[in-house]
């Protein structure tokens, strides 16, 4: 049993690398099914860092992204966090949306027909994501509607980590990002777990005593 | 020489002029600044949460992450700097819900107890608002000028603010 993430040995981080692995790894291909290249993930890390590491971890705070967060419940609770750069989210929505919705781009803005996409993305690869993981550990898992914010990144990535700061002085999280077959994509994929639900996924794959 | 002194997440800061206290991309945190302008010492805080009753194990013991333990820690610091109690004013930033989110869930939520829990506060410690940027669905980035008291507060895409 562990009560706060700096009880997590080496061991748990393995198996929190591989449930990355496997879950960035398929939000990633799906990705690549959506734009239509090969995307691959970039090796996944476990963090485990105060709170200002946490929002070192995506750069600049106070550079424009944009991001997708999706809450999980179920048998285990937290939230995924998609983070692109704006250039690279704008690119993408592009690909997808084939230049439906531009009259309504404001000068230095995003459509809504865009941002309605990038929200679907966020819905599709939150899906691929959790729904890797529950199969892996036969844990079920419920994802909510995909919320979108185009802001800070710092301001942003505060958002999530509030919850989890709760009776913790450092957070735990997963981290990959994405690359295609011909750029990497300034992006980050991060999970984020509570204490309960860590304690879950360790014990089904046999390595909690 | 003025400093520019950076004050991180669930932390706090305090000096006097002529330096300058910065507090980068606050979400649904809240920066409190606090001001004394005849000894021109201030202190800027940026708290996480509303209440340190949030924290059930022994082991949070992080007073400068809540509102109900960081100002007043803080406000004994500037005293003890040589502010002068009753002359110290606030002016409050953040709190902002940065995914818009109205489902009641934590992340929606949080930014909006985060203001009231810090009104209430400055209340209790008797110390007036004279300028507040709170709410809305964006972040701020504050700089706090010990020279006059003066908050300048800069978002993404929207005008310079000062308080």
């Amino acid at each position: 049993m562990i009560h706060t993430y700096g009880d997590l040995k080496e061991d748990h981080l393995d198996i929190l690398r591989e449930i990355g692995n496997i879950g960035a790894g398929n939000a990633a291909a799906s990705l690549s099914v959506l734009i239509n290249e090969g995307v691959n993930i970039v090796v996944p890390q476990v963090q485990i860092l105060d709170y200002d590491g946490v929002i070192r971890t995506v750069g600049d705070p106070e550079e424009l992204g944009i991001a997708i967060l999706i809450n999980y419940v179920g048998d285990i609770r937290g939230v995924v966090l998609f983070l692109l750069s704006y250039e690279d989210a704008n690119g993408i929505a592009d690909i997808l949306t084939c230049g439906f919705g531009e009259e309504d781009e404001k000068a230095g803005g995003m459509s809504e027909m865009k941002l309605s996409t990038i929200k679907e993305i966020g819905n599709i690869l939150g899906s691929s994501y959790l729904g890797s993981i529950s199969s892996l550990t036969g844990l079920g898992v419920n994802i909510s509607v995909p919320y979108v914010a185009v802001d800070m990144v710092g301001a942003i990535m505060g958002a999530p980590m509030f919850e989890f700061s709760i009776d913790n002085s450092k957070i735990m999280l997963i981290e990959e990002s994405f690359k295609t077959d011909t750029k990497s994509l300034k992006s980050h994929v991060i999970l984020f777990a509570d204490i309960p639900s860590l304690n879950k996924i360790l014990d089904k794959l046999g390595l909690n005593e | 020489m003025s400093e520019k002194i950076a004050v991180g997440i669930s932390d706090y800061k305090a000096s006097s002029a002529p330096d300058t206290l910065v507090t980068y991309a606050l979400g649904s945190c809240v920066g409190i600044s606090l001001y004394d302008p005849i000894s021109r010492i201030g202190g800027l805080s940026h708290i996480m949460l509303p209440t340190s009753m949030l924290g059930r194990s022994e082991g949070d013991d992080n007073r400068m992450k809540y509102a109900d333990t960081a100002i007043d820690d803080m406000l004994s610091h500037m005293e003890c700097l040589g502010a002068g109690r009753s002359r110290i004013k606030a002016k409050i930033v953040g709190g902002a819900n940065m995914f818009g989110t109205t489902d009641g869930s934590f992340i929606g939520t949080i930014g909006d107890r985060n203001v009231d829990a810090v009104r209430e506060e400055l209340v209790r410690l008797g110390i007036p608002i004279v300028g507040e940027d709170v709410g809305a669905n964006y972040g701020r980035t504050v700089h706090f000028d010990l020279e006059d008291g003066r908050v300048v507060i800069q978002s993404i895409g929207k005008d310079v603010k000062e308080l």
